[in-house]
């Protein structure tokens, strides 16, 4: 037992860190709210350190193998916990300006980052659902945190209804692969998912579709993408911030840990759920984000075509794919959050602005801000030599060597497309002339981050093997260490009823 | 030859000046003339450097030279570096034009100085990054790279369309690119490696050729660029600043030369020889079609990205002969085709800077007012219509008699071109200096200041000196050239031998 709060560590110290807080937060005489900020920071950074060091290549399991910790959760919830104290750094001065500064939204995140913590590490449908709704609700309360405004909350509503869609349908899919396999065991799973006579068992097909398209919900892929656009902008914009980093690095590693260690065998059968989503997406997000004009839409529909792109990788389900997923996400996650820091700088004297055409001239007006956000829009569209374009290529190589010519030949030129409204707000940066009210200048805390953020992007190229070391060895800590079979008895236990 | 890794040193120099031009303080008035001092000295000593590179090459041997390699991607794809024949004169072309590029927009850029140099020193280091890279994905990172400061050259200092000549610029060699991106990674799957000099070995299969040809062709054919996807050229140059127009047509069109060259003909032998007659007819297209639309031109800087394109045609139809005088008449084409459009932009540059439009109408009689400046103008004509004697004959003749001992048609049709350049290019000459001054605005005008007259006598010697001897540069190329040319007829009879043996019969074997 022992062991196994050991392997919870970080999540256990969020946790027992966020009862601890909100106890602050609801006892003080005084407004607690910036000393909940940092206790929060300094938890999420704790716990981020706490994970990384428990990144054994060799995978060990608790409860029963419903919890797994092996390199990859350990990589993946490092930048999860991490980048969930950059959002509550970045939030703080807008959530101030906004007479939003409740302590309650620092230990929601929180809350938020311990269900993300869980889906990285599920090794179990129970578990898997346990740390989804943990994680959504405290995302939707997050979404709609500005009570009196009809925006956030007709986004809290809409993010909540159809999440609440989504898990249902995940539901049903879990139970339809629990009954028919009989375990909710992932290993289990895939014992019994096994093809015979080359074809799958048609039940469980049909859970697997039900529970990938619960999980493409958490990723906003399409066709399950129609929240995104409408929660993004209507969501206070570091709560946006928030939803297009953490929770989709952690529904990414969860999507990854699904269809590759519960469905090893029926990699014909998700292979072209996967294509498929990932071209809609990827062509979606590129057309549909040329017609916008408030960035933080944009930025939806940014974020909608890059899960397709990374997606592209995992429908290679190869090792290498699944690496270069890792790569793309956590390379999107530091181009998101930088470019979020650069709009959550977009205030005047009128207040917060979020259309694009208010960024015209900013070159001028404001060069550091505007060198910032055009390094990250030319990574984000892949331009060599910046980061992004390292994302693209080592997903398009492992779809290449899978022999998906087709997908990486529609990936590309969606790029292409994507590119076209990238550009636009560099233009309207860098070719427009200013206007006449000028913006503030950017805060210290988020131009600390977004020039640290630019400059990772910057110069990733100089010296990128660490980062791709790290991608392969979590992508091989998924797909290639068997799990320790003696621990496999699973919540329910292996019970042959069939 | 030391240890000391020259290439990386001219290719990331310009960088180091950007870096200091970016700590510049000061008012407005001060940045720009640091900067402008800055960006100069950086072009002049990474131009110094080139030379001495240059003059340590070792022109007899075919192989790279300066070679630099150290891990990078890991699996085989390395930070790798290095010049051949075919390269090293390109690197040279780039440093070169240069400092003449910021000395030419020494007053004519006033706005946003500091901007404009830092573009520019980017544009260098990604320039003769192509050049030097002995990486494919290394190649890919600088030819795609390029994209941003050109990007911004042309959308921030260019003229009224700027917007929409830049994302022209951008998308086409973006969309030309990805695919070519895909036949990279087809290629570092296939082989596991990327780097050039073992690609070069490596025989590809033949369908597998013709697929990857194609992906690379799109890249290259868009940056040459080839009829039909030439259309963003005019609309770059019309719209970029001077020292942009010359970056362009003396450097960036030559990427796609140089690509050819470098993958297309040694990679791909197999399939280059079935698609020749294609490119054959493309180019004949562009020679005869694109000297017609010149003709018809009343923007003086649209008519000489016109000819550009003619131009270029006579370089791919070289290209393609793969003959020792073609493949030789095409580098020279390009190198020559460097410098002499080079200052054709400039001399538009001069004019423009005085009367601030190129329409053509605007002008006439300058001869009268400006006769150094005449004089000058005069002389890159007849080097763009390949008068012997100027360079512009040299590379023209050589790709005409490689491509002759091909496809007979496609050389007539090239040769009518020179016909067609002589038009368009001689009633540009005339429309603009002969006659009488009629236009108001042209009684005052001034010849060109000694800043001006510098610009151009670099390129006056270069344009006499290879016209007349053009064997410095040919010894440079020739051993490079032969190799790839020997190479690739190796290949093909290696692969015309091969059909041969599969289509006798088993038993008869």
């Amino acid at each position: 037992m022992l062991a196994n709060v050991t392997l919870l560590l970080p999540e256990l110290v969020l946790f027992i860190g966020a009862m601890g807080l909100l106890m602050v937060g609801a006892f003080a005489t005084t407004d607690a709210t910036r000393v909940i900020e940092y206790g929060a920071i300094s938890l999420l950074i704790i716990a981020a350190i706490a994970s990384w060091l428990k990144g054994d290549a060799y995978p060990q399991l608790a409860f029963g193998g419903a919890f797994i910790v092996d390199a990859f959760s350990a990589f993946m919830k490092t930048l999860t916990y991490l980048a969930t104290a950059v959002v509550i750094v970045m939030a703080r001065g807008f959530m101030q300006n906004e007479n939003l500064a409740r302590f309650e939204v620092p230990v929601l995140m929180i809350l938020a980052a311990v269900g993300m913590g869980m889906m990285i590490s599920a090794n179990d449908l129970i578990a898997l659902y346990m740390g989804i709704e943990l994680q959504s609700l405290a995302l939707y309360v997050l979404a709609a945190i500005k009570r009196d405004s009809l925006r956030a909350t007709e986004a809290g509503l809409k993010y909540f209804v159809l999440g609440a869609l989504s898990s249902g349908m995940l539901l049903y899919g879990a139970s339809l692969i629990y009954g028919f396999s009989g375990s909710t065991n992932f290993a289990g799973i895939a014992e019994s998912f096994t093809a015979e006579d080359g074809i799958l068992p048609l039940a469980q097909v049909v859970g697997m579709v039900f529970l990938l398209a619960g999980l493409a919900f958490k990723i906003s892929a399409v066709p399950f993408h129609m929240w995104t656009p409408d929660v993004y902008e209507g969501a206070p914009t570091p709560m946006t911030a928030f939803f297009a980093a953490a929770p989709k690095l952690a529904g990414m590693a969860v999507f990854l840990r699904v269809v590759i260690s519960a469905f090893p065998d029926a990699l014909a059968a998700w292979q072209q759920i996967i294509i498929f989503i990932s071209v809609a997406s990827m062509v979606l997000g590129s057309f549909a984000a040329i017609g916008q004009t408030n960035i933080k839409r944009l930025m939806a529909y940014s974020s909608i075509g890059h899960m397709g792109f990374a997606l592209v990788g995992l429908a290679a389900g190869s090792q290498d794919g699944v690496a270069a997923v890792i790569l793309y996400i956590t390379l999107y996650g530091i181009m998101t959050l930088g470019a979020f820091a650069c709009i959550l700088s977009m205030r005047r004297d009128s207040g917060m602005v979020e259309q694009i055409k208010n960024l015209a001239g900013l070159s001028q007006v404001r060069p550091f801000m505007a060198l910032c956000l055009a390094i990250l829009m030319f990574s984000l569209a892949g331009i060599p030599p910046l980061a992004g374009f390292f994302g693209k290529l080592f997903v398009f190589h492992a779809a290449i060597e899978a022999g998906l010519y087709v997908l990486c030949v529609l990936g590309v030129l969606s790029s292409v497309v994507g590119a076209y409204y990238y550009l636009r707000i560099v233009k309207i940066m860098y070719l427009d002339p200013p206007t006449d009210e000028a913006n503030d200048p950017m805060p210290r805390e988020l131009s600390i981050i977004a020039g640290i953020l630019a400059g990772i992007c910057l110069l990733f190229f100089v010296y990128p093997a660490p980062l791709i070391d790290l991608a392969a060895g979590a992508s091989q800590a998924l797909i290639a260490m068997p799990a320790p079979e003696a621990l496999l008895t699973g919540l329910f236990g292996p019970t042959d009823f069939r | 030859m030391t240890d000391w890794p020259i290439l990386s040193t001219i290719t990331f120099l310009p960088l180091l000046g950007a870096f200091f031009i970016l700590l510049i303080r000061g008012d407005e008035a001060t940045v720009a003339n640091n900067a402008k001092a800055v960006a100069l000295w950086t072009s002049v000593v990474t131009l110094f450097l080139t030379g001495f590179m240059v003059s340590q090459f070792d022109g007899s041997s075919a192989a790279f030279q300066f070679v630099e390699r150290i891990n990078w991607l890991g699996d085989g794809v390395d930070y790798a570096m290095g010049v051949d024949g075919i390269s090293v004169l390109f690197v040279l072309l780039t440093a070169a034009l240069m400092p003449i590029c910021i000395l030419a927009s020494w007053y004519s850029i006033t706005h946003r100085v500091r901007e404009y140099m830092l573009a520019f020193l980017l544009l260098e280091t990604l320039m003769i990054g192509v050049f030097c890279a002995m990486d494919l994905i290394l190649f890919y990172l600088f030819f795609e790279g390029g994209l941003i400061p050109m990007f911004l050259i042309i959308g921030i200092w260019g003229g009224e369309r700027r917007v929409y000549a830049s994302f022209k610029f951008f998308l086409y060699t973006l969309l030309g690119s990805v695919l070519m991106l895909l036949a990279v990674l087809v290629i570092y799957w296939q082989t596991g490696t990327t780097f050039i000099p073992e690609l070069m070995k490596t025989a590809f299969a033949p369908d597998w050729q013709n697929w990857l040809w194609l992906a690379f062709f799109a890249s290259f054919a868009v940056k040459m660029p080839m009829w039909p996807v030439h259309t963003w050229l005019p609309d770059a140059h019309v719209e970029a600043p001077t020292a942009g127009s010359v970056i362009l047509a003396g450097v960036l069109l030559k990427m796609g030369g140089y690509g050819f060259l470098r993958f297309s003909l040694p990679m791909f032998p197999i399939a280059s020889d079935l698609f020749a007659p294609m490119v054959f007819a493309l180019s004949a297209i562009a020679i005869v079609y694109t000297s017609l639309v010149a003709f018809a031109q009343e923007d003086m800087k649209k008519l000489i990205a016109y000819s550009s394109v003619a131009h270029m045609g006579f370089v791919t139809m070289g290209l393609f002969s793969a003959t020792v005088q073609g493949v030789h008449g095409g580098v020279f084409q390009m190198l020559s085709h460097g410098w002499i459009s080079s200052a054709l932009f400039l001399c538009v540059g001069v004019i423009y800077d005085r009367m601030h439009t190129r329409e053509i109408a605007a002008y006439g009689g300058l001869a009268n007012r400006m006769p150094v400046y005449a004089a000058i103008f005069m002389l890159f004509t007849m080097a763009n219509v390949g008068l012997p004697g100027t360079s512009g004959f040299v590379g023209e003749f050589l790709t005409i008699i490689g491509t002759f001992q091909v496809s007979t048609w496609t050389a007539m049709f090239a040769t009518s071109g020179v016909i067609f350049s002589a038009c368009y290019a001689l009633t540009l000459y005339r429309r603009v200096s002969f006659g009488r001054i009629e236009h108001e605005g042209l009684q005052q005008i001034a010849d060109t200041d000694r800043r001006e007259i510098f610009l151009f006598v670099p390129l006056v010697i270069a344009t006499l000196i290879f016209g007349i001897w053009p064997m410095p540069i040919l010894d440079i190329t020739a051993a490079s050239v032969e190799n790839l040319v020997s190479n690739y007829q190796d290949s093909l009879s290696t692969h015309a031998a091969n059909a041969l043996l599969s289509s006798v019969p088993e038993s008869l074997r």
